[in-house]
């Protein structure tokens, strides 16, 4: 389980998560040092047409910066982007020597869902390639499995939830049998990306 | 599509389909987000049967029939009457007592889509008694959406929803005022309509054409680059007349812009903004 990376940190991690999904969130985003070397970007699904109150909840039990995305944002690292509700979110290349920065559509739904994260995982696969890591936590629906085949078509690792562990297993179940590069408990998946620190950390 | 074409060659495919839309129709998506544009062009492919962009392009080079159907997949026709009830709210607040000081009003509705946003505010604008002395321009480049647009007629089951937010937007009537329902439709009254100009217009190719006190453009500068953004804020900053307002989305923002500086912040949370004086 500790798994400790022979390959080069990551720039990017994408998770996904949805009913269960903001417990499971905070214990991810609140384990992460201010300091860590990559950006997050962050679906969870909720009910429509409510005021976001996703970055209230987090921001004061994270030391990373937690920020709503807006369009056209650039992409940082130590930052988690979380996707406002009902629009999805997606990553854009930066132009000529410029970061990554978010994209939001209004685009039907994909999967019953906006945001989805299919959508995102997709989009961060194109733009992150091997420098991605797609995480699927607890969930009771299919997003993110097609999404997490396209990350590691891209060359990035695709971590899922430990199905068993999970508030609801259907989406993690949906992601590991799509292929998954490990299947891990949630402390599993925070000692990963705790270890991207010390990969990149002298 | 066929997931053995590798994402780079999916790129170069969709800029020569864009290119080729282009000089053949004089569409311009060259400056649109690539990521969402990307999705909607591969699910357009499933739909026109092609196994990559390069035969979709094919198809709609030598298949009139093709272009027409694949608009509605270049942009993006989802709309709300009172979508985010917030910034209307915000808009009879803080910007209406300003608009009322003027005799006359000229008011740009930018990628309207199927009107829902032009009959919000020309609703709003009956409540706040300024409809009378108001010309809305309402403008997109999707025609068949703009048809619908003119005609103001909406699937009766989308009513609820409206109604909703139309009462969160501060409503000092009610929507039912406004429409008739027949047939499973509302069709909305032809007397919010009588100053609207529906016309077909692009942000990516055409100029300003009138001197405005209010432009809302919401949720169409999403789908441009930095680039096309700052050529849609640039007409917006030339039509709107000293001091006019500009309201866009929830989840845009000026901040990445050109334009920046000519316009202060009226409303930060509902994106309402005035130009400023000396710009
Ligand atoms: C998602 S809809 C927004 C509708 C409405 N403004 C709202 O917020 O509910 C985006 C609209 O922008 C229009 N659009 C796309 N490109 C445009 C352009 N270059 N000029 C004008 N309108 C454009 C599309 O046809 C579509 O109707």
């Amino acid at each position: 389980m500790s798994a400790q990376p022979s390959r080069p940190g990551v720039s990017a991690v994408a998770v996904g998560a949805s009913a269960g999904g903001v417990e499971a969130l905070i214990r991810l985003l609140s384990a992460l040092p201010a300091d860590w070397p990559a950006a997050l970007l962050v679906v969870l699904h909720l009910p429509r047409d409510r005021p976001s109150l996703l970055v209230d909840l987090f921001a004061p039990r994270c030391a990373l910066r937690v920020v709503e995305a807006i369009d056209k944002e650039p992409i940082v690292p130590g930052t988690a982007y979380i996707a406002p509700p009902d629009y999805h979110f997606l990553v854009e290349a930066g132009e000529a020597g410029e970061p990554p920065h978010a994209a939001l559509s209004v685009d039907d739904f994909v999967q019953y869902s906006r945001p989805s994260i299919d959508v995102l995982f997709e989009s961060a696969a194109d733009v992150f390639g091997p420098r991605l890591a797609g995480v699927i936590l607890t969930g009771a629906n299919d997003d993110g499995a097609a999404g997490l085949r396209a990350v590691r078509r891209a060359g990035g690792v695709g971590l899922v939830q430990d199905p068993d562990e999970a508030h609801a297993s259907a989406m993690p179940i949906a992601s590991r049998d799509a292929g998954a590069d490990f299947v891990l408990p949630l402390a599993g998946i925070v000692h990963w990306l705790q270890s991207q620190h010390e990969a990149v950390s002298p | 599509m066929t997931a053995s074409v590798d994402a780079r060659t999916t790129d170069i495919e969709l800029k020569l389909l864009i290119d080729a839309i282009f000089h053949r129709f004089h569409y311009d998506f060259r400056g649109y987000a690539q990521a969402s544009l990307k999705r909607r062009l591969t699910a357009a492919c499933e739909r026109f049967d092609c196994a990559t962009l390069s035969q979709l392009q094919d198809k709609v080079l030598h298949d009139p029939e093709t272009f027409p159907g694949l608009l509605d997949y270049l942009t993006v026709q989802v709309s709300d009457m009172f979508r985010d009830p917030a910034y209307f709210r915000a808009l009879r607040e803080r910007v209406v007592p300003h608009l009322r000081t003027y005799p006359s009003l000229k008011v740009w509705v930018a990628g309207c889509s199927s009107g829902e946003e032009v009959y919000s505010l020309a609703i709003l604008l009956r409540e706040e008694d300024l409809l009378d002395r108001t010309l809305i321009y309402a403008t997109d480049i999707n025609t068949g959406a703009l048809r619908r647009a003119e005609a103001g007629v909406y699937p009766i089951d989308r009513i609820a929803g409206f109604t909703e937010n139309h009462r969160r937007s501060g409503a000092r009537t009610s929507l039912s005022d406004y429409y008739t329902a027949a047939y499973g439709r509302a069709v909305f009254d032809k007397s919010l309509k009588k100053n609207v100009v529906f016309s077909d217009h692009s942000l990516a190719t055409d100029s300003a054409f009138a001197e405005v006190h209010l432009v809302s453009c919401r949720n169409v500068l999403i789908y441009f680059n930095r680039a096309l953004q700052d050529r849609a804020l640039g007409l917006f900053r030339e039509a709107i007349c000293r001091k006019g307002f500009l309201g866009i989305g929830t989840k845009e923002s000026l901040n990445f812009s050109a334009h920046a500086q000519a316009f202060e912040e009226l409303d930060r949370e509902q994106r309402l903004y005035r130009k400023r004086g000396d710009a």
